[in-house]
């Protein structure tokens, strides 16, 4: 089988087990079910995965640089810092629109199953793409003079704690209105919280 | 030629740092003895001052300390008008520290490169504040020998700046695996991230070429202040610049994001053996 054929048949069962996953839970979503939805046999899965702890941990990575690749895309271009975090939140909002999955995996799977996460996983370093970009981020919106200097983590838990709780409140349905008309109101919230 | 080359050592706006730090060399007077001294403000010389600022005298090495000031006067005779005679006829002319390289502490009006286009091209830039004795017995002992120097874009000698301050210390284990030092002085941690240590974008010798022979400041649990710069000295020299805990600069030549990537998953370990004292048993 070709290199790209196999690229392209490695990302099918991530994108699969991803659905699966972020709907059924970690425990509950088997192998075979997987094979199954991207019709492919159980033996040959295990030529991509070597197990499920593996391939839920590449899901984490490929989720990191999902984000960061877009957070990148924004961190270079010329735009302000409020209109970077404007980015940001829209962004993300599209995303919980669109790839739903890849949230609910971030929130459901990975923060409640922490001992599947372990060795190979350890801190920051399955999503030390995503985590990189947010620090670049916000080394800029300081150094610009337009944030506040303050601990990285207390900034970064105020943004995307914000966000991930946003994203569950659509998920859970309790938002009276879109997801995407809370854009603007998001970003002033996160600029007044962290400017100068 | 003469037999014996003659040097000549002048002053700017000057604190002597340079001039005392090289009389700290061990082998002072072996390395003189290859030198004709006309004049040097504190070791034995064959002129006075007076008669170096009549410029009936030539010289082949001259040897400029401090910041050039053009209105300052030696003896009663401008400086400008001593180095305009002395940066003629001189073969090399080397900036002894920072202040003669890029202006330093004083500032004033910059480098002495930038003093004459003439001159330019003879100027070996011997930056630090101080110098190490050793450097500048390097450029006496290849002036002597008629040896040339491969320079750096600021005219350094490569031999010197090439490399980083950071080469060479002892506390490198700690940098690559994110152990900060708790305090000045200690021997453990790096002082990269707290302490405001520049050895990793500054070029220098400093842990290659020891102080005293023996330490350097980083090894001793002291910042480096990238005092070979030419944009020394800075401000809040004990204190790393951060935005939100993140260095504000990052090791000459690596990008933010090479570097935040690879810190943060060196920060993620915890190796036991770097978390302890060294002398603890
Ligand atoms: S103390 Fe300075 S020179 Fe030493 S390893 Fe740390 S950054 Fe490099």
């Amino acid at each position: 089988m070709s290199t790209l054929k196999r690229l392209k048949r490695r990302e099918e069962i991530i994108e699969g087990a991803l659905k699966l996953f972020s709907k059924g839970g970690f425990y509950q979503t088997t192998i075979p079910d997987i094979a199954r939805t991207i019709g492919m046999s159980v033996g040959n899965f295990y030529n991509y995965f070597t197990s499920k702890e593996v391939l839920a941990k590449e899901l984490l990575l490929y989720i990191s640089e999902y984000l960061g690749e877009r957070i990148r895309t924004i961190n270079e271009s010329d735009a302000t810092t409020q209109e970077k975090i404007r980015a940001i939140v829209a962004m993300y909002f599209e995303m919980v629109q669109s790839r739903p999955e890849m949230i609910e995996y971030f929130l459901r799977i990975f923060l409640s199953n922490r001992e599947v996460f372990g060795e190979g996983c350890e801190g920051t370093v399955c999503v030390s793409a995503f985590i990189t970009e947010m620090m670049l981020f916000f080394d800029d919106g300081v150094s610009c003079g337009d944030l506040r200097e303050q601990d990285f983590f207390s900034a970064f838990g105020l943004f995307m704690g914000y966000l991930g709780g946003m994203a569950f409140l659509c998920g859970e349905k309790v938002l009276p209105h879109a997801l995407d008309s809370y854009v603007d109101s998001i970003t002033q919230n996160i600029y007044r919280a962290l400017k100068t | 030629m003469h037999s014996k080359p003659k040097a000549l050592w002048l002053q700017g706006l000057t604190c002597n740092g340079n001039s005392h730090s090289f009389l700290n060399h061990p082998q002072l007077g072996i390395l003189m003895e290859r030198f004709e001294l006309l004049y040097h403000p504190h070791l034995p010389c064959t002129l006075s001052l007076e008669a170096v600022v009549t410029c009936m005298h030539e010289c082949d090495l001259l040897l400029f300390e401090g910041a050039f000031e053009p209105t300052m006067r030696r003896a009663g005779v401008a400086l400008e008008r001593l180095l305009e005679h002395y940066g003629a006829c001189a073969a090399q002319i080397v900036a002894v520290g920072s202040c003669a390289s890029f202006g330093g502490v004083f500032g004033s009006s910059g480098g002495l490169d930038a003093q004459s286009q003439a001159w330019s091209e003879k100027i070996i830039n011997l930056s630090g504040c101080p110098i190490h004795p050793e450097w500048l017995a390097l450029i006496l002992s290849g002036f002597a020998e008629g040896s040339a120097f491969a320079l750096d874009a600021q005219r350094r000698p490569k031999a010197l700046y090439a490399h980083l301050v950071h080469h060479g210390c002892t506390r490198n284990e700690y940098f690559e695996w994110k152990v900060d030092a708790k305090g000045f002085g200690v021997n453990e941690g790096c002082l990269y991230y707290d302490q405001g240590c520049r050895g990793v974008l500054s070029h220098g010798s400093c842990n290659r070429i020891l102080w005293g022979g023996v330490s350097s400041k980083t090894r001793s649990g002291q910042p480096c202040f990238g005092c070979t710069e030419s944009d020394f000295p800075r401000r809040d020299l004990f204190k790393t610049r951060k935005n939100m805990s993140i260095p504000h600069e990052v090791p000459l030549g690596v990008s933010k994001r090479a570097y935040l990537t690879l810190a943060g998953i060196a920060k993620t370990f915890t190796i036991e053996r770097l978390s302890k004292d060294l002398m603890d048993d």
